[in-house]
């Protein structure tokens, strides 16, 4: 059965919300330290809210790329441990340009979920 | 404060009055001691001392219990009496480094530690990047860590500790290592690695001494630019390029990333500092690939820090968090593979 709303993302930025604008500076008067951290923690229920909204389909497009690129199946987990052996052997590099259409958009994937605003 | 905190700085405190007291040879006592921030690894405090009316502004450097270190870690680092050789070695080379002055001998019971004097600055990226006092030093400060670098690689090495020679084969042997023992494939560090073995630069004849880690964060700056270069735990002999490369790793530009030279300056300004205080020529082909090895570097420092977490040796969210910004690295390699010059 469905969950109500919110959602697991609506929560999740309610929670990060509350801790960012409310807990966050009265820690800061508290104990500095305990004001970095938890500025770690907000930024880290960031990352898990956008990898709960964006990670599967990320996950599916990548499975969906390495099937292609490396003519076979498995479990992503798999294929990567495959490309990343043939990486490390030398037969693929970085003049093989499926090989490099595939890692800019993994990578691409990657940094939208863990951070958006890295350049 | 914690009870247990209290009793600690309380232990320091007194081995401090007394070692303070041998070494300028009169009782000292011991004020404003303070446990510093940062340095996961191993402890930093700050301290006054009066010996004789005189006052005494000093920093004490000791090791944790070692747990919590990953192998690779605890193989890379030197100990406390080497680093306070090195130390000194810089510091009467003329290197900007605090001045060491005395180590702690075992009755002290704080564990392998030294004293230096403390110098005047911050370390914090944030502020020195970003805070109108320091406007005039961010206009300087690439030049200077260029004309500091070339200082620390002038160190004479007949007057250093026995520090091991890493290579670059060696630091790519390394990071391969890491990788295999973390477990999980990671395809962009794989390609940039093999890119990095193909084109090794040929180890010097004459190895020299290697900060090893030369960034932002790593020394202190005021008004008036950088007053020391700090953290020579990972001093090494080798290849002096893997310090202009470590510096112009992205992540140390803390947004400023326009200024490759540690968040200050263009790496043509680093490089020509540097060339005019060594009077050799940076190789410009050499310095890209320390900063692709660096960057590299660095991603696998961000999983083996999440690793300490995940591997139950500490706990710690703030290290568990640094394993997701090893795409930030992924990010900037495979910018850098594709501006090979």
């Amino acid at each position: 059965m469905a969950q109500d709303r919110p959602t697991a993302s609506e929560l999740l930025t309610a929670v990060a919300d509350f801790l960012r604008e409310e807990a966050t500076p009265a820690l800061d008067r508290a104990d500095p330290r305990l004001g970095f951290q938890m500025r770690v923690a907000v930024n880290a229920l960031a990352i898990l809210e956008r990898e709960g909204r964006l990670g599967p389909a990320a996950d599916a497009r990548e499975h969906d790329r390495l099937v292609r690129l490396l003519g076979r199946d498995g479990t992503l987990e798999e294929l990567n441990r495959e490309l990343a052996r043939q990486l490390r052997a030398g037969d693929r590099d970085e003049r093989d340009t499926g090989l490099m259409a595939h890692l800019d958009a993994a990578v691409t994937d990657k940094i939208a979920i863990a951070n958006p605003k890295w350049r | 404060m914690t009870v247990h905190m209290q009793s600690e700085a309380d232990q320091v405190r007194s081995a401090l009055a007394a070692a303070t007291s041998r070494h300028f040879h009169g009782a000292a006592e011991v004020e404003a001691l303070v446990r510093q921030s940062g340095g996961a690894s191993r402890q930093t405090w700050s301290f006054d001392a009066r010996v004789g009316g005189q006052w005494h502004a000093l920093i004490l450097r000791r090791d944790p219990p070692a747990k919590g270190k990953s192998d690779r870690e605890q193989s890379v680092s030197i100990d406390r009496a080497t680093e306070f050789r090195v130390l000194q070695a810089a510091h009467r080379a003329g290197v900007r480094a605090p001045e060491p002055l005395f180590e702690l001998v075992p009755e002290d019971g704080l564990g392998e530690a030294y004293v230096m004097r403390r110098v005047g600055g911050t370390a914090i990226a944030r502020k020195l990047l970003r805070d109108p006092p320091y406007a005039a030093a961010r206009g300087r400060i690439a030049r200077q860590l260029g004309e500091i670098a070339a200082a620390i690689h002038a160190t004479d090495p007949k007057t250093l500790p026995f520090l091991k020679r890493r290579e670059a084969a060696d630091h790519i042997a390394g990071l391969r290592r890491s990788l295999d023992l973390l477990g999980s494939p990671q395809p962009v560090f794989e390609l940039a690695l093999t890119w990095l073995d193909r084109r090794k630069p040929v180890p010097l004849d004459w190895p020299l001494l290697v900060h090893g880690d030369y960034r932002t964060g790593n020394y202190l700056a005021d008004e008036s630019g950088v007053t020391a270069i700090l953290d020579w735990e990972l001093a090494h002999l080798g290849d002096p390029l893997e310090d202009l490369g470590w510096l112009c790793v992205k992540s140390w530009r803390f947004g400023a990333i326009d200024k490759p030279a540690a968040g200050f300056g263009s790496r043509e300004e680093l490089w020509d500092a540097y060339e005019r205080t060594s009077g050799r020529r940076v190789d410009r082909t050499r310095a890209h690939w320390w900063e692709v090895f660096g960057t590299v570097h660095w991603g696998v420092i961000c999983l083996n820090q999440a690793w300490k977490h995940l591997s139950g040796a500490i706990k710690s969210m703030e290290h568990a968090a640094i394993g997701r910004r090893a795409v930030e690295t992924e990010v900037d390699l495979l910018q850098l593979l594709k501006a090979e010059p």
